[in-house]
């Protein structure tokens, strides 16, 4: 195992910003369309991350048009362009699992608020 | 002709330069070393004798100590032979450098499966097994019937039945190599090889 990620460890990303499940994030992402590319930006709650080395993979979801979205990214990508954080989250889960049965009101995230000294 | 011996560290995935996931065969590929080239004159036959992974002495028996000692080779666990004729390229105490294989190369990789012991005719021959429902019981995991009656009075030869399934001899052709790292002694090969991890394989590049 150990081997292993040693051989994938070239092919890890170093410039990975801290973010966890309940934050709210931006994913640009790389869409090929033909000879052409361009960043497409998924911006929705981390609801889980899990794997690790380079099999690691982050989950978002989003609700677009009324219709809940999850999409799971491979974390070392190189079609992951960039991540943003915009918001931290407070929760008390790994995986935020249940917010697929919410909506509305329910479905909000407290913001994490550190004190000041 | 190049070949080596390796050991199947595991399988894991990259990205190509696309993007695109590629499933991988993680291989450690050496230090292989030549320990002996026989020759149609004296053994009949032309092949290269190839030796891999180092050992301590006292693991090995003394007949094959003595045979890698008459070669001047340091002690080495695993022997296994390949065929060619190209033997005057070879001799006795060569390294064979990782840097022969290329990336974009196709390969065959051939080792011992898997063993899985006493298996039952599902995973030995992938029979579907009779209805689940529909009024069946007493068997779900069952081959159904294995002839007819009287005639032949018998079951044909070669039936298959439930049996040892596993430890055979498996050569997959036509993977292609990934990645060469030769300062780690590694290779990588798109897709999975035979066997279990840190088992023996054995890497021919294919003839084409």
């Amino acid at each position: 195992m150990q081997q292993l990620h040693r051989a994938t460890a070239d092919q890890l990303k170093t410039d990975i910003p801290e973010f966890k499940a309940g934050d709210t994030i931006k994913v640009h992402v790389r869409v090929i369309e033909g000879e052409k590319e361009r960043i497409q930006v998924f911006q929705g709650t981390v609801i889980e991350r899990s794997g690790a080395g380079i099999n690691e993979s982050f989950t978002v979801r989003k609700v677009s048009a009324g219709v809940g979205v999850e999409r799971v990214f491979p974390l070392h990508s190189p079609r992951v362009a960039q991540i943003e954080r915009i918001r931290e989250g407070k929760v008390r889960r790994a995986k935020l699992y249940y917010l697929s049965k919410l909506s509305g009101k329910a479905a909000r995230i407290k913001e994490k608020t550190t004190r000041q000294k | 002709m190049s070949f080596a011996l390796a050991r199947k560290i595991g399988m894991t995935r990259i990205f190509d330069d696309d993007g695109n996931h590629v499933p991988v065969t993680v291989l450690e590929i050496g230090p292989c070393w030549v320990v002996q080239v026989k020759r149609k004159e004296t053994d009949g036959y032309n092949a290269v004798q190839v030796g891999f992974g180092a050992a301590k002495e006292k693991a090995l028996n003394t007949p094959k100590l003595g045979h890698l000692k008459k070669f001047g080779v340091e002690p080495l666990r695993h022997l296994k032979e390949f065929c060619t004729d190209e033997i005057d390229e070879y001799k006795s105490g060569d390294l064979l450098e990782v840097e022969r294989f290329k990336a974009g190369q196709e390969v065959s990789v051939a080792g011992y499966s898997k063993g899985r012991g006493f298996a039952g005719v599902f995973k030995r021959h992938g029979f579907h097994g009779p209805n689940a429902t529909h009024g069946s019981h007493e068997a779900k995991r069952h081959g159904g019937s294995i002839g007819a009656h009287t005639d032949p009075g018998r079951v044909w030869k070669g039936h298959r039945m439930p049996g040892h399934y596993g430890v055979d001899r498996v050569t997959v052709k036509n993977l292609s190599i990934v990645k060469v790292e030769p300062e780690q002694n590694l290779m990588m090969i798109r897709g999975a090889v035979p066997g279990a991890r840190n088992a023996l394989v054995e890497i021919v590049v294919a003839n084409h």
